[in-house]
């Protein structure tokens, strides 16, 4: 038998290995699974796991996906490490979207260089507003932001069905619940020719690098993160009761709302029912896996945006269901909570007592 | 009237010589303890007296180094919890194991799941109904706990140990979470059963209690038994000697700094403060001043308001603007003694505002509150460092400079450390505080509020720590320190005065004072009335707390 004990302080070891025990154990239970669906498994790799990375367009299409991913990523991380518990990033996205198409489609054919930047402008301020609103709950009354910002994502996908259903509904599109296609100016760069990656990507990595800094060198930062370690602490130090939770929830609702205006201004180029593949929520697996650090985030994004394309892959050649994404971002959340025990526990073989065990010889006298 | 103990019987439980220590710090020292049949016993002491290692040793949940039991003349090892109730033993916590959801009836067979008398439900209810009728312990049996006030979820705890049939019922601060009337009613049940026959060992603090409720009392200071006495015998300042000490070593030093004449001086007006929190004590009209020069200290027992008027005067609690009022003196003229003086009212300011002012704090609780336990120490230096040293400018950490700072603080208060990065956890209680001190100070703050500034600290840091708090003064800082260590405030400040129940009593210099002085003052009286002190002048016109 194995015991667990507690380390005197985490170890430095696995704070860093334990995500990558995840992967490891993502991918053979990934394996097991394909089998055991009687996929032949040399097929659902290759599919899974190196199609996505095959070609120029594919590794773009992997930076397409990871933007959202990373950009909320990034920003969930700084709330969750100040105790913040923002659970609504959809929802967030999904408002900032809307937002973004509202100002898109009302300087609809305006051929100006401020559409854009007008767009990006409203998208944040969409997201603000809906994390604005568990912010005041839990300032005010107390109420817990996981609920409320989780709540508000369903509220928010019902508004924009009735947005595509209703107001921002394409007048020539024979009823279909689709807003009109952006025009040029109002959708974003490309960053690279003949693929869909735009500039959200180069803003993902610019969020990184701010967030990083932000995080490391401002007391704006350390107060955050002091809010987070020991709230008393941090009343006492003078930081303020409901700053980490005001700020955590409008920065990560601008940053969400933002990914939400690229994913419409960008590879989808209008406002649809359906327009993320649950980002916001993939992202909170994201921030952990990538430790709550901006650069950890970062390659966890990439790591997240490649199960989505295997995922897809896989959909296509082996007809898979599209839940295998699902089942494989699930389990490396699994493995990593999982995994993460050993940070501050070790496994240790029970040792056993000398009255109960008299085969064993080598205990100590 | 009362079954008073006869000392001849042979005791329910004794203790002999027992010994039981911690890694850096002895709980227990040698203790000598005898409950009789029938008597309700005190076990007095201050907080960390080692009333609880004591306890927890008779109860089964700590082993002793050293040292024997007996129960009824027999040798006892009590090996768990379990095996304590089966013997008789059976024990009150202060706080309780009820799932809130559950009706009275429901907790208490939860409790006796797994016990010898399995009865059903009908049995067990009339059982609970004749057990609370006999003891004055009102319960409805069908109500659901979370509907009960504190009081009654204690009632239930007890009922839970009585269907047991206990010899001895061991009280573990009952009535820190009652109000007055509810004490009044467990009073009233506990000498019933004492009456009836059941030895009750009565853990507290509180000496009013001790002295209306208890036949014999035995007294813990610093894990060492020091004496046993019949409470109803001594008078709330005797015991409160015995608990706190002796201040007869206490080393004098009258030649004061006479007061400066520039500096900030801290007013406190008006203080009156009713916090939304059933367990806070409210505060009532306080009024003191503490002036540059001096040391003020605050004497009580625990929870009669320190930690809210800790708070008020931190800014965690904001009060109105006129509350409390920084007086600034600034020696214009430095040989005509002109002075211009500036008030500034900081009540309404917030903790960081207050720190720019000048007011350095430095609060009871080390780890969680004065520093960030999962944080390093350099992070640590900077939570309140960065107000008024030049950590980080403009909001930007300046990591080299605050590396650099933070040893040269850590090397100046002597403090023993592995590296700069460490979590602030690896440092031992006595070098954490030095370390918290020592970034106070070092703010050089004009007004500097202390809370327990020794407490659990080795007696060589604590001394160091009370000589930084005299160099302050000395140097025209106005300190004031709330302590529950008598001996501690004689030898540092130069005027005391008590708060008992959120209400503070006058302030008198402290030459004037003695702990048993003090322990009329910590229990809410005068000392006019009792004492000669009211023919000397005991306050000279900065001190007039009655404003």
């Amino acid at each position: 038998m194995m015991r667990l004990y507690k380390r005197s302080q985490p170890s430095k070891f696995w704070i860093y290995a334990a995500p990558l025990l995840a992967v490891v154990l993502t991918f053979l239970s990934g394996l097991l699974l394909f089998a055991l669906v009687g996929v032949s498994v040399p097929d659902a790799v290759y599919a899974f796991f190196v199609e996505p990375l095959s070609d120029r367009y594919a590794l773009a299409e992997l930076g397409v996906k990871a933007a959202p991913l990373i950009m909320i990523g990034v920003a969930l991380s700084v709330g969750f490490r100040a105790g913040v518990w923002n659970i609504g990033a959809e929802g967030q996205l999904i408002v900032g979207a809307i937002a973004g198409s509202a100002v898109a489609l009302k300087f609809y054919e305006v051929d100006a260089i401020w559409v854009l930047p007008l767009m990006c402008a409203a998208g944040v301020a969409g997201g603000m507003f809906w994390a604005a609103i568990p912010a005041l709950l839990r300032s005010v009354t107390n109420a817990s932001e996981i609920l409320t910002s989780l709540m508000l994502t369903y509220v928010a996908a019902l508004l924009l069905s009735y947005m595509v259903h209703g107001p921002m509904r394409d007048p020539d599109g024979f009823n279909f619940p689709e807003s009109r296609l952006f025009h040029d100016a109002a959708t974003l760069p490309l960053l690279l020719d003949g693929t869909r990656l735009h500039v959200g990507f180069a803003a993902a990595l610019i969020i990184v690098l701010v967030v990083w800094i932000f995080m490391s060198r401002t007391m704006a930062g350390f107060s955050l993160l002091v809010a987070g370690a020991a709230p008393r602490a941090g009343v006492f130090a003078g930081f303020g009761k409901h700053r980490a939770v005001w700020f955590s929830l409008l920065f990560a609702g601008g940053v969400a709302g933002l990914a939400g205006l690229f994913e419409v201004a960008g590879p989808i180029g209008q406002l649809l029912p359906g327009i993320s593949p649950g980002y916001g929520f993939s992202a909170i697996i994201v921030a952990f896996v990538g430790r709550l650090h901006p650069v950890g985030a970062m390659f966890a994004g990439l790591l997240l945006a490649w199960s989505y394309l295997g995922g897809e892959a896989a959909q296509i050649s082996l007809n898979l269901p599209v839940a295998v994404t699902n089942v494989f971002q699930g389990l490396l959340l699994f493995y990593l909570l999982a995994a993460d025990v050993l940070i501050l526990y070790r496994f240790t073989p029970e040792v056993v007592t000398p009255a109960s065990g008299s085969l064993n010889t080598d205990t100590v006298s | 009237m009362s079954n008073k103990p006869v000392q001849s019987l042979q005791p329910l439980l004794s203790l002999k010589g027992i010994s039981k220590s911690f890694p850096g710090c002895l709980a227990n020292d040698s203790i000598d303890l005898d409950i009789q049949q029938n008597e309700i016993h005190a076990l007095l002491g201050q907080n960390g007296a080692g009333k609880s290692t004591l306890v927890k040793i008779m109860y089964g949940l700590l082993q002793p180094d050293k040292g024997e039991m007996t129960w009824q003349g027999n040798p006892l090892t009590v090996r768990s919890p379990a095996h304590a109730r089966r013997l008789g033993i059976a024990m009150v916590f202060q706080h309780f194991s009820l799932f809130d959801s559950l009706t009275v009836l429901e907790n208490i067979k939860l409790g006796l799941v797994g016990s010898d008398n399995h009865q059903s439900s009908r049995q067990l209810r009339e059982e609970v109904l004749s057990l609370s009728e006999r003891y004055g312990l009102p319960l409805a049996p069908d109500k659901h706990t979370y509907t009960l006030s504190v009081g009654e979820k204690q009632r239930i705890e007890i009922l839970r140990c009585l269907l047991q049939s206990p010899q001895l019922l061991i009280m573990d601060e009952p009535t820190s979470v009652l109000t007055p009337q509810e004490v009044d009613a467990l009073f009233v049940t506990l000498r019933n059963l004492r009456d009836d026959g059941v030895a009750i060992l009565y853990i507290s603090h509180k000496l009013q209690e001790i002295r209306s409720l208890c036949d014999r009392a035995t007294i813990l200071r610093n894990g060492v038994k020091v004496a046993v006495a019949d409470p109803t015998k001594e008078s709330a300042t005797s015991l409160a000697r015995l608990m706190i000490g002796d201040s007869a070593d206490r080393e004098f030093t009258d030649s004061q700094p006479s007061q400066s004449l520039t500096g900030t001086t801290l007013k406190v007006r008006n203080l009156s403060l009713w916090p939304n929190n059933n367990f806070a004590i409210n505060l009532h009209d306080i009024n003191f001043d503490v002036v540059p020069g001096e040391i003020l200290g605050i004497a009580g027992v625990a929870g009669n308001g320190q930690d809210e008027l800790m708070q008020v005067l931190s800014g965690e609690t904001p009060v109105d603007r006129d509350v409390l009022q920084l007086n600034f003196n600034v020696c214009a003229d430095a040989e005509l003694s002109v002075s211009k003086s500036i008030t500034k009212k900081i009540g309404h300011l917030k903790p960081g505002a207050r720190r720019k002012l000048g007011l350095g704090v430095i609060p009871e609780e080390r780890l969680g509150q004065a520093t960030v336990p999962s944080m390093s120490l350099a992070e640590n230096t900077l939570l309140t460092g960065f107000r008024r040293l030049p950590l980080a400018p403009g909001g930007w950490i300046k990591k080299r400079r605050l590396r650099n700072f933070t040893g040269q603080l850590l090397e100046n208060y002597n403090v023993v450390y592995g590296d700069l990065n460490d979590a602030v956890t690896s440092l031992s209680g006595g070098n954490l505080q030095k370390l918290i001190v020592g970034r106070e100070i070092e703010q050089q703050p004009s007004v500097l509020i202390v809370s327990q500034p020794t407490w659990g600290v080795d007696a060589g840091a604590a001394a160091q720590i009370r000589h930084k708090l005299r160099e302050m003064a000395a140097d025209g800082v106005a300190v004031l320190v709330i302590s529950q260590d008598l001996d501690e405030l004689l030898e540092v400040s130069t005027h005391i005065m008590a708060i008992c129940a959120g209400r503070t009593s006058r302030v008198y210099p402290s030459a004037e004072l003695d702990a048993a002085t003090i322990g009329i003052l910590m229990g809410g009286d005068t000392i006019e009335s009792t004492h000669k002190v009211d023919a000397a002048p005991v306050l000279d016109g900065d001190h007039d707390a009655s404003v």
